[in-house]
C-alpha cells in the first residue's frame, strides 16, 4: 500500500512539474487582457505538488504494511484489461462492432469456460443488436471495418 | 407564478413522447443501477451523446428519468444480493439484506421504493418551492460570486468530504489541470499539449466519468471477486399493501431524513454521507435500536428516503446556479452545454418550458419509476443471474462505445481505458472520484469567472472578499477549507478523541 501510495503520488508530482514547466513558457503573470493562460494552472499545479509531498511524508510516517493488491486477487483485474486493450488495438483495423464481439466470445470462452458455439452466438447477438442500435436507430457511427463495408455501410 | 409555471411544465413533461423518454430513462436507469460498474454517472454519460439530436427538454427528462432510474435500481443489489451497487445504498444493505434472508424481501424492496418514492418527492416539491427564489438571487451574481461558489463546492468536500482532506484536494485540483489542456479559449493558447496534437481538443469529461466510473468500477469488482447469491423476493400486491399499512408508523424518520437527504445533498459531497447519517438518526431515536442491523424495516426507510432526498437536492444548485451537486448532475450539467444552452440562473427567464418540463419530469419521472419498479422487480433481479463472464465484457464494451460516441474519436477509448486504471488505482488508495470529476467538468467555467474577477479588480483578490455575497461565501468555503485542520485541534482542546469513520461519495 505504501510503496503504491508513494509511486502515484511521485507521478503526480512529475506531472505537476511538466504542467508548471509548461505553464511558465506561456507566462503566468499579467498580460494585456488578464491573467495569462499559465496562470491557472501554474497555481493549481503548485498547490498539487505541495499537497503530495504532504501525502508521502504522512505516507512514511504510516507503518501498516497492507499490501496495495494481492497476487492471486491482481489476476482477474489483468484477466478483464488486458483483452480490453488488445481490443481497443483491434478496433483501429476491424472496427468497434466485430473487434468487441471477438472480445466477448474469447472472454466468455476463456473465463467463463463457454463452449464456443454459445461465446460466438452471445457476442455476434451483442454485436449484432448494438449495430441496429446505434448504427440505425440513433444514427450514432461507430469505427467501422472491412466486414461492414463488404456489408455497404 | 410558481403554480402556472409548474403547470407549463407538465403541459411539456406529459407529452406521449416525453412519457416514453420517461418510461425508457427509467427502464434503462434501473438496470444502469443494478449492474455493478455501471452507476447513474456512467449511464448518463453513455446516454449523452445518443440525445444530441433530440430537443433538450426531451433530452434532459431521458436522463434525469435515468437517474431516478439507477437510483431505485440500487435498491435491488443491495437489498437482494447484499451488493450495494451504488455507493449509497451500502447502508440500505445493513437491514434489507437481513430482511430478505428471513424471506421478508417483498417487504423490505417495497419499503425501500416507498421510501425512495417519498424521499425524491420531498426533493422535488422543495425544488418546486426553492429553485424559483435562488435563480432570482442567482441572477444578481457576478464572476466574483460565481466563483466564490466554485470555491464552496470544493472546499465541502474537503471539509465534509471524509476520507483524507490532502487526497481529496489533489483530486480536485487534478480534474481542474486536466480540464485545463488544450486550447485556451480566452487567449486562443495551447496549453500542456507539449505538442501532441490529440491533446489539442483536451479531454473529454464524459470519457473520463466512463473511464473512472465504468472501466474503474469492473477493475474494482473483479479483484474483490463477483459473487452474486442472491435471496430470492416474492413481491405481489399484498405484500405492497401490508407494508404500506405499516409505513405510516415511521413518519418521524421519513421527515428526519427528508431533511437529513436535503441538506446534505444540496452541498456537494451528497447522497452516500447522508444515507448513512439517517441510518445512524434511526437508530440512535429507535426504541430497539439493537434490532437494527438484523432486519429492521426502520433501518431500510431511513437511507432509502435520505439517499433519494439527496439525489434530487443536487439537482437545485445545478438548474439554479449551474454548479451541480454530484458526479451525475455534473455530466447533466455538461449535457446543457453541449445542447447549446446555458447553465445557471437565465435558464429560468430564457428557457422555461425547460426548466419546468425538468422539474415537472421529476414528479412524473418518479411516479413511473415507483410503479415499475414495484412490477417489475423480478426481472430487474434476474439480471444479476447472468454469468459475470457475459456481462464484463458487455459492461466494457458499451463503455466503449459510450465514450467513442462523444466524439467520434477512437484516442477517447484508449483515454476511456487508462481513466479505468486510474480510477481503480485512486479508489484503492483512497483518493475521491467525485471531486475530480466536478472539477473536470467546471474548469472552465470556474478559470473563466477567476480571470473576470481578477480583471475587475485589477488583478487583486480581495475582491472576493470585498463584496458582500461572494465575501460571506468565501468566508464559509475557506472555514470548509481549514475544517481538516481545525478539527483535530478542537477536539484536543475539548478532551475527547472520536475515531471517524466517514464513508466516501464516489
Amino acid at each position: 500500500m505504501r510503496a503504491a501510495d508513494l509511486t502515484t503520488a511521485l507521478i503526480l508530482i512529475a506531472g505537476g512539474a511538466l504542467v508548471i514547466w509548461d505553464s511558465l513558457r506561456i507566462g503566468i503573470g499579467w498580460g494585456t487582457d488578464g491573467p495569462k493562460s499559465g496562470f491557472f494552472p501554474f497555481w493549481l499545479a503548485l498547490i498539487m505538488i505541495a499537497a503530495c509531498l504532504a501525502i508521502m511524508v504522512r505516507s512514511l510516517r504510516d507503518k501498516s504494511g497492507r499490501p496495495f493488491v494481492t497476487r492471486e486477487r491482481l489476476g482477474p483485474v489483468l484477466d478483464v484489461l488486458w483483452p480490453a486493450t488488445a481490443c481497443v488495438l483491434l478496433m483501429h483495423w476491424l472496427g468497434l462492432y466485430l473487434s468487441s464481439a471477438v472480445y466477448m466470445a474469447f472472454y466468455m470462452r476463456r473465463y467463463g469456460r463457454y463452449p464456443w458455439l454459445a461465446a460466438i452466438a452471445v457476442s455476434v447477438l451483442f454485436a449484432v443488436s448494438a449495430f441496429i442500435i446505434f448504427e440505425i436507430w440513433f444514427l450514432v457511427p461507430m469505427p467501422k471495418g472491412p466486414l461492414e463495408a463488404r456489408l455497404g455501410y | 407564478m410558481g403554480i402556472e409555471n409548474l403547470f407549463l411544465g407538465f403541459q411539456v413533461a406529459l407529452q406521449p413522447y416525453n412519457l416514453l423518454l420517461a418510461v425508457i430513462g427509467v427502464t434503462l436507469g434501473t438496470i444502469i443501477g443494478v449492474l455493478p460498474g455501471l452507476g447513474g454517472a456512467n449511464g448518463v454519460a453513455i446516454l449523452l451523446p445518443l440525445t444530441f439530436s433530440m430537443p433538450p427538454t426531451s433530452a434532459i427528462i431521458l436522463l434525469t428519468s435515468l437517474y431516478w432510474g439507477a437510483l431505485f435500481g440500487g435498491a435491488i443489489t443491495s437489498i437482494l444480493f447484499n451488493i450495494p451497487g451504488e455507493p449509497w445504498s451500502v447502508a440500505t444493505t445493513f437491514d434489507g439484506y437481513p430482511l430478505a434472508r428471513q424471506g421478508h424481501g417483498g417487504q423490505a424492496l417495497t419499503a425501500a421504493f416507498s421510501s425512495s418514492f417519498v424521499g425524491a418527492l420531498f426533493a422535488v416539491v422543495l425544488i418546486t418551492l426553492f429553485a424559483p427564489l435562488l435563480a432570482e438571487v442567482a441572477l444578481k451574481f457576478g464572476p466574483p460570486e460565481f466563483f466564490a461558489i466554485q470555491l464552496l463546492t470544493f472546499s465541502s468536500f474537503i471539509g465534509l468530504g471524509g476520507g483524507s482532506p490532502l487526497k481529496s484536494l489533489v483530486s480536485i485540483l487534478l480534474g481542474f489541470i486536466l480540464a485545463a489542456v488544450g486550447l485556451d479559449i480566452v487567449t486562443g493558447q495551447l496549453r500542456m499539449t507539449f505538442g501532441i496534437t490529440d491533446l489539442m481538443k483536451g479531454f473529454d469529461f464524459i470519457v473520463a466519468v466512463i473511464g473512472l466510473f465504468g472501466i474503474g468500477e469492473i477493475l474494482l469488482s473483479m479483484e474483490e471477486g463477483l459473487a452474486f447469491k442472491g435471496a430470492a423476493a416474492r413481491i405481489n400486491p399484498r405484500v405492497v399493501w401490508d407494508t404500506w399499512r405499516e409505513l405510516p408508523r415511521y413518519w418521524r424518520t421519513f421527515l428526519r431524513s427528508c431533511f437529513i437527504g436535503f441538506w446534505m445533498g444540496f452541498k456537494p459531497g451528497g447522497a452516500t454521507p447522508a444515507s448513512f447519517m439517517s441510518y445512524a438518526f434511526a437508530k440512535r431515536f429507535s426504541k430497539a435500536p439493537d434490532r437494527f442491523g438484523k432486519g429492521e424495516l426502520e433501518g431500510v426507510v431511513a437511507p432509502e428516503t435520505a439517499a433519494h432526498a439527496a439525489g434530487g437536492a443536487s439537482l437545485l444548485p445545478m438548474i439554479t446556479l449551474g454548479i451541480p451537486g454530484s458526479p451525475t448532475a455534473a455530466v447533466m450539467l455538461g449535457g446543457l452545454i453541449i445542447w447549446g444552452l446555458q447553465p445557471g440562473p437565465m435558464l429560468f427567464k430564457e428557457k422555461p418550458e425547460f426548466v419546468w418540463g425538468l422539474i415537472a419530469s421529476m414528479y412524473t419521472g418518479n411516479v413511473i419509476g415507483v410503479a415499475m419498479v414495484l412490477a417489475f422487480v423480478p426481472l430487474f433481479a434476474a439480471i444479476l443471474r447472468v454469468p459475470f463472464a457475459i456481462l464484463t465484457p458487455l459492461i466494457v464494451a458499451v463503455c466503449a462505445i459510450g465514450a467513442y460516441s462523444v466524439n467520434s474519436r477512437l484516442i477517447d477509448v484508449w483515454y476511456m481505458l487508462i481513466f479505468g486504471v486510474i480510477g481503480y488505482v485512486f479508489k484503492k488508495l483512497d483518493y475521491p472520484l467525485a471531486p475530480l470529476v466536478l472539477a473536470l467538468v467546471l474548469g472552465d467555467l470556474a478559470e473563466n469567472a477567476l480571470r473576470q474577477s481578477l480583471i475587475m479588480s485589477q488583478g487583486s483578490l480581495f475582491i472576493f472578499f470585498e463584496r458582500p455575497i461572494s465575501g460571506a461565501i468565501t468566508a464559509v468555503a475557506l472555514f470548509f477549507f481549514a475544517l481538516p485542520v481545525l478539527t483535530p485541534w478542537w477536539r484536543r482542546l475539548r478532551g475527547v478523541s472520536m475515531p471517524t469513520a466517514s464513508p466516501r461519495e464516489t
